[in-house]
C-alpha cells in the first residue's frame, strides 16, 4: 500500500509547542518519522551572549514554557559557581518553594494534560484550573504568573510576602484535594487504560542509547537517578522525600510517576517552612557595581537541576567581560523528542503520536533553544 | 494504588453536582475584574517630579522597550535631563528591572495590565504618575533593598589621619586597582555629569576605560576636553559629582578621584602618547597667549594640536598660574603640575616667564606680531577688606601667602614669616587653603598652631566644600562663623587682634549685601590677619581706549560666548576674567577660545 505523509502540528491540540513531525503512514500504522524543530527557534543561546548577565533573566524563563524557574535555577546556580559565591541559607529555601511549585505546576499541566490526546477534555481542564491556583500563588510571591524571574544569580529577588506560608499551604490542601479527583479521573480511567497501559514503551536499552533522563529514565531502570538526592543542589538533601521508581516504563507508569511526584513536592514544601531560617539575608552580591556593569570571572561551569522532564544543565563559559561568551543548554527532553520520536514512534499507531509526545514529557523551546 | 475503579464509582460523580464551579462567569470578568496581586509588574508608572531622565531604566532593559523621549516643557538642570522613558508593551517583556536600577526611585510598577488595541503604534507610552492610561492604579511592583540593582556605596580611598597637619604630604591617598575597578562599576554610563561639566568631559567614557582596564584610552577621552588632566583630578570643583545620578539614592561616583587613577597608573610612554595623540601637523599661524593659568593652559594645548604657533606670556617665574601658586601642596602636588605642563610644552607651546604684560610687553605689540591674542591673566590680586587697620603691614592677602608659600614647599625660598597666633577671615575654599598651609608652617615653625578663622556665614552656610571644612576642624583650625569682622585692633605699631560681631542677617530685606550685627563683641587674638575674601583682576594693561570699549562687569570682561571681544575680533578672553574663578571653568573657555581663534585665523 502506498504511503501517506501526515502532519502532526505545528498547529495541533496534541502537539506541545510550535513543533511538527511529519508522519509517514502506512493505514494506522507510522512507517517513518521526521521531527521538524525550528519554528520556536530565537536563537537563545546566541542571544545570551549580547545581553548582561542580569539582563538575561528575562530570556532564559522564555526556554521552557511550563517551567521557567528550573532555568533561572541552572544558570544562577552556574553564574554562582563562576564568581564563587555563597548564596545566603534563606535563599536556598525559598529558591526550593518555588522550585518545587515549578514542579507541582508542570507536572499538573501534563498530568491533566493527558486528557488532550485521549479526548477526555475535563481533565485538562482541571488540570489547567489547579495549575491557575498556582499561579495565583506565584504572582504574590514573584509579581508575574508565568515568567517569574524570581530566581537570580546570588539568591533570590525578594524576599517571601509576609504571609507566604499560609498562602502555600492553603495551596497545597487545595492541591491535595482536587489531585484526588484528578487521578480518579485519568487514573482509574479504563479509557485511559485502555490508551496508554502497555503502550508507548520506553526499555531501558532505550533509555540508555538516547540519555533519556528524568522520569522517563526512573521508571525504565528502576533507579533513582534524580539529581536532588545523587547531586543535592540548594537544601535538597537537608529534606526527606521519595523518588518513584519502576522498572516498566509504560505510558500509564509515567503519568502515575507524575502524580506521585506532585505528592513529593508537597512533602518538600512542607518540611521547607518547618527548616528555614525565619529571617537573613536572601540575595548576595555577584559582582562590584550596578548590574550593567557585573562581571563573572573568567572560566566555565556545567551546572544541573533535576527538572519535570529530567537533567536540565548549563554550559556556561565566562571570559571575564560582563555579558557570558557562550551558553548551552541541555534541554531535559533533547534526547527523546528529537532523536527519541525519529527512531522509536516508527511502529506505533497515528492516534499514539500525540499520546507519544505527551507521556515521554517533551518541551519543544528547549529543543529549539 | 490501585488503578481500577469500584463499580460504583459513577455515582461518585453526582457530589460535584453541589461544588463551586471552577470556570468563572462573564460578568464576573467585566463587572468585577481580578485585582492583581500587590507585588505585580503591571504597567509603568513614571513620576515625572523624582524623574532625572538619566535613561538608565533603558539601559538595562532586556527587549530594547524603553527610549528615552525629549519633553519640550522640561528644562535642562544640574542632574536633570530633559527627557521622560517612553515604553513599547509591544516589546515589554515586564520584567522589572528597570524599577529595580531605576536612580531616582520615580519608576515603579502599577496593577493595571489591560490595554486592548489592533494598532500597533498605540502600543507605545510615556508613563506618568497615574500610569499609562491616566487612570489612577494602585501599587505594584516596587524596588526594594534586596532586588536593588545598584551599588550605592563609595568605595573610599585611604586618607591620612590628623597627623598630617605635620607635613604638606598629599591626604587622600589614590586608589587601587581593585578599588578603581570597583568604584569604575558603579557607573551606569547616563551622561548627566557631562552635561553638566562646564568642559563637557566624556566623563562616562574615560570612567569606562578604566572599568575596561584600558587607561591609555582614558587618557585620550581626558585630553579630548581637558589638558590639565593631573590637576583637575586632584582639585577640580567636581560639578559632576553633584550632578551624579547614583547620588540620587546614594553616594555618587567618584568621578574626580578616578580620574586621578587614569592619571596616576597610565605608564609614562602611554600617557604621552594618548596626550599627545591630537597633536597634528603645523599650519600657518601665531597666537599669544598672556597668562598661563588653566584657561591660558587649556587655550595654548588645543591651538598647539591644531598645529598653530602659540607663545604663552607669564609674569610669574614658572608658569601654571593658580594651579601653580594656588593649590597647596597637601592637596595639588607639585608633580602633578609639572606633568600637566610639560605634556602641553610637548605639544609645541613656548612659554615666556617673568613676562608681564604692560610692563615687560604690551598689548599692541602682541597684536602686531601674532594673529590672535587671548588673555587669561585670571584673577590673581587679592580683594581687600575695607575696615579700620586694613592696611597695616601685617595683612595679608591670600594669593600672595599662598603663591610664597607654594614657592617654600617647592624649596624656592624662605619660610614665609608667620606669626604664633593668626585671623584668617573668608569661609570660601581659598581661605581654607591659605588656614590650614599656616597650619602647617605654624607646627614647622613653633611646633604648635592657632589659627582662628572668621566669616560673615554660618558653618551650614560657608561657599567652602564640606570636607575641607571637617578636615581643618581635625587639624585643630578654631572656628568663628557667623561673626563679622569689625576692625583690627593695632596698639603700639603691633597687631593685637581682629575684633568681630555676631551676624544676624547677611542681606538686608531687598536681598542687597548688608550685614547686621548684634552688638556684643567676640574679639580673636592674633598678629597676623590673613584675608581671603575673594579675588579680582587688574586691568592696567588695557589703553585707554580698550578700557572704554571694554564693558567690566564685577570684575569680569564682557565677551561673546566664544571669549571674542565685540569690537576687537583679535582678541579673545577665557578663565576668571571671563566666568569668575573656577579652574575647570577656565580649562573650557580656553578649550573654546581655542575653537574661535581657529575658526578666527583661518577665516581671515
Amino acid at each position: 500500500m502506498r504511503e501517506v505523509k501526515l502532519f502532526l502540528g505545528p498547529q495541533h491540540p496534541g502537539m506541545h509547542g510550535n513543533y511538527s513531525v511529519h508522519m509517514y503512514v502506512d493505514g494506522d500504522i507510522i512507517k517513518k518519522a521526521r521531527p521538524m524543530p525550528g519554528m520556536l527557534h530565537r536563537g537563545f543561546e546566541k542571544l545570551m551572549e549580547r545581553r548582561t548577565w542580569m539582563g538575561n533573566l528575562a530570556l532564559i524563563p522564555r526556554i521552557c514554557v511550563p517551567e521557567p524557574d528550573t532555568n533561572e535555577m541552572v544558570y544562577a546556580m552556574g553564574i554562582e559557581a563562576l564568581a564563587d559565591i555563597e548564596v545566603p541559607e534563606r535563599a536556598h529555601w525559598i529558591r526550593m518553594i518555588i522550585l518545587e511549585l515549578a514542579r507541582i505546576t508542570s507536572h499538573i499541566m501534563s498530568f491533566g494534560g493527558i486528557g488532550g490526546p485521549t479526548g477526555l477534555y475535563t481533565a485538562t481542564y482541571l488540570g489547567i484550573a489547579l495549575r491557575d491556583e498556582i499561579l495565583d500563588v506565584f504572582e504574590r510571591i514573584t509579581g508575574a504568573r508565568v515568567y517569574h524571574m524570581y530566581i537570580v544569580p546570588g539568591g533570590v529577588r525578594k524576599d517571601l510576602p509576609e504571609n507566604a506560608e499560609e498562602d502555600i499551604e492553603r495551596l497545597m490542601k487545595i492541591i491535595e484535594e482536587r489531585l484526588e479527583e484528578l487521578k480518579e479521573l485519568i487514573l482509574e480511567n479504563p479509557m485511559i487504560h485502555a490508551r496508554i497501559k502497555d503502550n508507548i514503551m520506553l526499555p531501558a536499552e532505550v533509555v540508555w542509547e538516547l540519555g533519556v533522563t528524568g522520569i522517563g529514565m526512573r521508571t525504565a531502570v528502576n533507579k533513582v537517578n534524580d539529581l536532588r538526592k545523587v547531586k543535592p543542589y540548594a537544601r535538597y538533601d537537608q529534606v526527606e522525600f521519595d523518588v518513584p521508581v519502576a522498572s516498566y516504563s509504560d505510558g500509564f507508569t509515567r503519568v502515575k510517576t507524575k502524580y506521585l511526584e506532585i505528592h513529593q513536592s508537597i512533602r518538600i514544601i512542607r518540611q521547607v517552612f518547618k527548616k528555614m531560617p525565619k529571617e537573613g539575608s536572601v540575595r548576595a552580591q555577584i559582582s562590584t557595581g550596578n548590574a550593567l556593569k557585573w562581571k563573572v570571572p573568567a572560566g566555565q561551569v556545567y551546572t544541573a537541576v533535576e527538572s519535570t522532564r529530567g537533567e536540565y544543565g548549563y554550559f556556561i563559559v565566562s571570559d571575564g567581560k560582563k555579558m557570558p561568551y557562550r551558553i548551552a543548554v541541555r534541554g531535559a527532553s533533547f534526547p527523546q523528542g528529537l532523536l527519541g520520536i525519529e527512531k522509536y514512534l516508527v511502529g506505533h499507531r497515528i492516534d499514539d503520536a500525540s499520546l507519544w509526545m505527551d507521556t515521554m514529557g517533551v518541551c519543544s523551546p528547549e529543543i529549539d533553544r | 494504588m490501585d488503578d481500577k475503579k469500584s463499580i460504583f464509582s459513577p455515582i461518585r460523580t453526582w457530589k460535584n453536582l453541589f461544588k463551586e464551579p471552577f470556570t468563572v462567569s462573564n460578568y464576573d470578568v467585566f463587572e468585577s475584574p481580578r485585582e492583581a496581586a500587590d507585588n505585580y509588574r503591571g504597567f509603568h508608572v513614571n513620576d515625572w517630579e523624582k524623574c532625572v531622565g538619566c535613561g538608565t531604566c533603558g539601559e538595562i532593559c532586556p527587549t530594547n522597550a524603553i527610549e528615552m523621549f525629549e519633553i519640550e516643557s522640561l528644562e535642562q538642570d544640574v542632574g536633570h535631563e530633559p527627557e521622560r522613558p517612553s515604553f513599547d508593551y509591544g516589546r515589554c517583556s515586564f520584567c522589572g528591572l528597570c524599577v529595580d536600577i531605576c536612580t531616582s526611585d520615580s519608576l515603579n510598577m502599577s496593577k493595571e495590565y489591560v490595554h486592548i488595541s489592533t494598532d500597533y503604534n498605540s502600543m507605545k507610552f510615556i508613563p506618568k504618575e497615574n500610569g499609562i492610561h491616566g487612570i489612577e492604579f494602585k501599587d505594584g511592583y516596587k524596588r526594594d533593598d534586596v532586588s536593588d540593582l545598584l551599588d550605592l556605596g563609595r568605595y573610599e580611598m585611604k586618607h591620612e589621619g590628623v597627623e598630617r597637619k605635620t607635613s604638606f604630604i598629599e591626604i587622600v591617598k589614590g586608589f587601587s586597582r581593585e578599588m578603581a575597578l570597583a568604584e569604575s562599576s558603579r557607573c551606569v554610563e547616563c551622561g548627566v555629569c557631562t552635561a553638566t561639566c562646564p568642559a563637557q568631559m566624556n566623563i562616562p567614557e574615560y570612567i569606562n576605560s578604566v572599568y575596561e582596564g584600558n587607561l591609555k584610552e582614558g587618557i585620550e577621552w581626558i585630553y579630548k576636553t581637558n589638558p590639565l588632566a593631573n590637576v583637575c583630578g586632584r582639585i577640580c570643583t567636581h560639578k559632576c559629582e553633584d550632578a551624579c545620578v547614583i547620588g540620587n539614592r546614594g553616594e555618587s561616583v567618584a568621578i574626580r578621584w578616578l580620574k586621578r587613577y587614569i592619571v596616576d597608573n597610565t605608564p609614562e610612554d602611554e600617557y604621552e602618547e594618548a596626550a599627545l595623540s591630537y597633536v597634528t601637523e603645523k599650519v600657518n599661524g601665531k597666537v599669544a597667549i598672556v597668562g598661563s593659568g588653566p584657561s591660558g593652559l587649556s587655550c595654548a594645548y588645543y591651538l598647539s594640536t591644531l598645529g598653530y604657533e602659540v607663545d604663552i606670556f607669564e609674569k610669574n617665574d614658572l608658569p601654571g598660574g593658580v594651579i601653580r601658586y594656588g593649590g597647596p601642596e597637601y592637596r595639588l602636588p607639585e608633580e602633578s603640575v609639572v606633568k600637566d605642563i610639560e605634556m602641553i610644552e610637548k605639544s609645541g607651546a613656548n612659554f615666556h616667564c617673568n613676562t608681564m604684560l604692560g610692563e615687560d610687553i604690551q598689548l599692541d605689540e602682541l597684536k602686531e606680531k601674532y594673529d590672535s591674542v587671548f588673555l587669561g591673566v585670571g584673577f590673581s590680586y587679592s580683594r581687600s577688606l575695607p575696615i579700620p587697620g586694613h592696611d597695616h603691614e601685617d595683612v595679608i592677602g591670600a594669593i600672595k601667602f599662598l603663591g610664597e608659600a607654594s614657592d617654600y614647599t617647592r624649596g624656592m625660598r624662605e619660610m614665609p614669616d608667620i606669626a604664633e597666633k593668626i585671623a584668617v577671615i573668608g569661609g570660601g575654599n581659598v581661605a581654607f587653603d591659605v588656614a590650614r598651609t599656616l597650619v602647617r608652617l605654624q607646627f614647622e615653625k613653633y611646633g604648635e598652631t592657632s589659627v582662628s578663622m572668621a566669616a560673615l556665614e554660618s558653618r551650614d552656610e560657608l561657599p567652602a566644600d564640606l570636607e575641607e571644612i571637617e578636615e581643618g576642624e581635625e587639624e585643630g583650625l578654631l572656628f568663628n562663623f557667623g561673626y563679622g569682622p569689625q576692625s583690627i585692633k593695632i596698639e603700639d605699631g603691633k597687631i593685637k587682634g581682629l575684633s568681630t560681631k555676631k551676624v544676624i542677617s547677611i542681606f538686608d530685606d531687598d536681598g542687597n549685601f548688608n550685614p547686621s550685627y548684634e552688638e556684643e563683641e567676640n574679639f580673636i587674638e592674633a598678629t597676623q590677619v590673613y584675608i581671603a575674601i575673594g579675588q579680582m583682576a587688574k586691568y592696567d594693561f588695557l589703553s585707554e581706549e580698550m578700557k572704554d570699549n571694554i564693558e567690566i562687569v564685577r570684575g569680569q570682561v564682557q565677551v561673546k560666548e566664544n571669549g571674542q571681544f565685540e569690537k576687537y575680533p583679535w582678541l579673545f578672553a577665557g578663565g576668571d576674567i571671563m566666568r569668575g574663578p573656577d579652574i575647570i571653568n577656565g580649562v573650557e573657555t580656553g578649550h573654546n577660545a581655542a575653537k574661535a581663534i581657529d575658526e578666527y585665523i583661518r577665516s581671515n
